[in-house]
């Protein structure tokens, strides 16, 4: 050990040096801590640690059904290494012949439907081709026959596509960056991967979408939940108690009653619309299934999030703080924006980035009020696994969105100081 | 020009009630007249309207009704941040996101003070309570006593006529209390500003005052300087607030010559001074200061009455001697008296005469 003191290393008591007691003391400390906390570390970690892990390897496994590609095709895959798609030429006979092989062998292991349906998601039209030849390519005779090429295309014209071909020599690894390339809406072409045209360009204009009317209804939450926050903070005990209530009332309904009381509310021939007819107006509003009505529901939904770190902030402002700018010649427009406000940014920081944050990943509401063009990117990806079964997408616009996410937070940590932010 | 006040006076409390639930009162026919560059203390237990008079002076809060008048002009309806009133608040309410210079430049850039006008403003007040070096920290890196000097200091900064303190010192230290207390009365005196300060401290009170008003059930019920108050406590609220005190109760026997005797209700007879008595048979409380009790009877007046008692605890406090007696029936009659060589020192058990001079005795209401 190499100690400066002249006087040697700080002995405890017992003649062990004081350094190494103390982290004895604090080693023990330590444990005990971690064997509370370990229920909780263990439920985070098999439910939400190893689900986000898995869903990070899925976005980039290359699999039909349960095994991967290379697997089920490796004859497919050696003979397909020397070919070049851009060259404009079909695969040689070697890989027509690999195909066969392979593709009777997948047939014999109800593959072939599940091996034609992942090479659809890329090329629409392959999902058939594999489905249509499955058995009679399982009635071919490999010992028999010389000219697999012309074989194979007899039994179905569609094996002489090279894009078809492309696409199997592009997923023949064992891992595969299709499901990013698809979420960043490109696509795989002979000359290359390219971005699809701009108006098909799907995922993007949900991203932005979603972002977009996530800040707008963070926005919505902030103006409406301020004042709401500052007369729960400012009232006398027994009316602020009651307007609590009413803040929280909606968070003890169901999600789905909230939703569908909205439903009710706004739709064409809905309460809103009727006093609106009522008033004298001719043409009735539509204020549902578009983003409008996404952008009320949930800015309703979401409000608690925004009030309840706010009011927790503005309880802990004294009263006095406004009194003394008054005293000290501040109007009350001056008082409240450069003495009130400047102290409830921390709530307002934390109230915005949660509601931001579960407005990005929210799903229920856009899907029952949004309508086609109100529709969130959470949608389109449960869309993707529960509908098409394509979980490869899914992952990787869940990872995206992750990945956004965590890049706004960062963002947000440059720029605010997450230390700044309160909760109470 | 208005003519109603008297003409030195400042700040004018005319028949002001409070009220806050349309039930109580507050404050009940506050009337009160302070000179310009006056010290007045607002002294009185918590409930006794003092911070409502303090709040209602400031504009936080309005009077129910009566008036109250600034330099002559009536302030009820003006708006707090229009009196020009500097304010010094219990947790000093210095703002936590800006430097203790800008705390201090705050009042003068809602008045719109020029940039270099401003600095030198600030420069001074900070160096007025010789906290120069400090103007870049934060408050919260700040001791409460340096809190307090700033909060002084953005409260004179902007140069008002009239400053209001309620309860500042209340969270210090006693020593950190006691030196913030000469410096408050120094700086006061110094600027020649006018102060109204409110406290339940009565040594606090005693000390810094021009005048003291005693406040007690929502009315003012001494108003004097501080020895006055102390030595000639209008009535027995007055005599027990400020300072120790021994009561004895009892029913007036006569007046004569300007002096009471005085039946206490254990039989024994003393000489009082009448303050608000004025007939026999009325019934009094009679009010003494421990250190004016005398043990020497070679002191007193050959005539004088005296009560016999019997020491019960004998407390070495340094400087006095504090001796509880049981005298009248009752023990928790306390007597002082200094430590001088010759001092006696009274053991427990023993068994003295005591009395005193009948102006020091007063009979006050019962």
């Amino acid at each position: 050990m190499a100690d400066t003191s002249t006087n040697g290393p700080m002995m405890a008591a017992d003649g062990t040096p004081l350094k190494q007691s103390l982290a004895r003391a604090l080693r023990r400390q330590k444990r005990r801590a971690l064997l509370l906390t370990a229920p909780l570390l263990l439920f985070v970690l098999v439910s939400f640690i190893m689900p986000i892990g898995s869903m990070l390897m899925r976005s980039i496994q290359n699999t039909a059904g349960t095994d991967y590609i290379p697997d089920i095709i490796p004859n497919v895959v050696v003979a397909l290494e020397d070919w070049d798609p851009q060259s404009g030429d079909l695969p040689s006979e070697a890989a027509f012949k690999a195909m066969a092989i392979d593709f009777k062998a997948a047939f014999k292991n109800k593959q072939h439907t599940q091996l034609g349906r992942r090479f659809n998601y890329e090329t629409p039209g392959m999902s058939s081709l594999f489905r249509k030849s499955g058995r009679a390519i399982s009635r071919l005779k490999i010992e028999e026959i010389t000219d697999f090429k012309a074989e194979m295309l007899d039994v179905d014209k569609d094996w002489g596509k090279i894009e078809y071909w492309a696409t199997i020599k592009a997923n023949s690894g064992y891992y595969t960056g299709s499901y990013y390339m698809a979420a960043f809406d490109a696509e795989r072409t002979i000359e290359g991967v390219q971005m699809k045209d701009p108006d098909q360009r799907i995922y993007q204009k949900l991203m932005i979408r979603t972002l977009w009317l996530s800040a707008l209804i963070t926005f919505c939450t902030l103006v409406i939940g301020y004042p709401v926050a500052w007369l729960l903070a400012d009232l006398p005990l027994r009316t602020s108690n009651l307007l609590m209530i009413l803040v929280l009332l909606p968070f003890w309904t169901s999600l789905l009653v909230r939703t569908s009381a909205w439903k009710i509310l706004l739709q064409e021939q809905g309460v809103i619309n009727d006093i609106w007819i009522a008033l004298g107006f001719t043409e009735r509003l539509s204020l549902i299934n578009n983003q409008l009505g996404v952008v009320i529901a949930m800015t309703h939904i979401l409000l608690p999030f925004m009030i309840l770190p706010l009011y927790s902030v503005m309880k802990t402002i004294p009263p006095s703080y406004l009194r003394a700018a008054k005293s000290l010649g501040a109007t009350n427009t001056t008082a409240f924006l450069r003495v009130y406000f400047p102290q409830t940014t921390p709530g307002i920081g934390a109230g915005a980035l949660l509601v931001f944050i579960l407005a990005v990943g929210y799903f229920i509401t856009p899907e029952l009020v949004g309508g086609a063009d109100g529709t969130f990117i959470s949608n389109r990806i449960y869309f993707q696994f529960s509908t098409l079964g394509n979980w490869g997408l899914a992952a990787a616009l869940g990872t995206i969105m992750l990945v956004i996410v965590l890049l706004l937070y960062y963002v947000y940590d440059k720029l605010v100081g997450i230390d700044n932010v309160k909760l109470g | 020009m208005a003519q109603t006040s008297s003409k030195d006076a400042f700040v004018e409390f005319e028949r002001v009630q409070k009220s806050y639930d349309g039930e109580t009162l507050v404050v009940k026919d506050l009337n009160l007249t302070m000179p310009k560059g006056e010290f007045l203390t607002m002294l009185g237990p918590s409930g006794s309207g003092k911070t409502t008079c303090l709040m209602m002076l400031a504009g936080f809060e309005t009077a129910t009704h009566g008036e109250i008048k600034l330099d002559g002009k009536p302030i009820n309806n003006i708006p707090p941040h229009k009196r020009g009133i500097g304010m010094v608040f219990q947790n000093y309410a210095l703002f936590p996101h800006m430097t203790v210079a800008e705390n201090l430049a705050f009042p003068l850039e809602v008045r719109k003070l020029g940039k270099s006008e401003r600095e030198a403003k600030v420069k001074r007040a900070l160096d007025m309570v010789q906290m120069g070096a400090f103007g870049g920290r934060r408050p919260a890196q700040l001791s409460g006593g340096q809190q307090q000097r700033i909060a002084l200091a953005r409260a004179l900064v902007f140069e008002p006529e009239l400053v209001l303190m309620d309860e500042p010192l209340g969270a210090l230290d006693k020593q950190l209390r006691e030196h913030m207390q000469f410096e408050i009365t120094r700086i006061a005196h110094n600027l020649g500003i006018t102060t109204v300060y409110v406290t339940h401290d009565q040594t606090e009170a005693l000390t810094m005052s021009d005048r003291v008003a005693v406040f007690n059930d929502g009315r003012i019920q001494q108003l004097a300087p501080p020895d006055e108050l102390y030595e000639a406590p209008q009535n027995s609220f007055v005599a027990q607030f400020i300072g120790e005190n021994n009561t004895l109760e009892g029913v007036v026997q006569e007046i004569r010559d300007g002096f009471a005797v005085v039946r206490l209700d254990s039989g024994e007879v003393i000489d009082c001074k009448p303050v608000n008595v004025s007939k026999a048979g009325e019934r009094t409380l009679v009010s003494i200061r421990p250190e004016r009790v005398e043990i020497d009877k070679s002191r007193l007046h050959p005539d004088a009455h005296t009560l016999k008692a019997e020491v019960l605890e004998f407390i070495y406090m340094g400087d006095i001697f504090r001796t509880r007696l049981k005298v009248a029936g009752r023990d928790d009659f306390i007597i002082k008296t200094r430590n001088a060589p010759d001092q006696r020192r009274l053991q427990p058990g023993e068994m003295i005469d005591i009395g005193w001079l009948a102006n020091d005795c007063r009979a006050l209401d019962a």
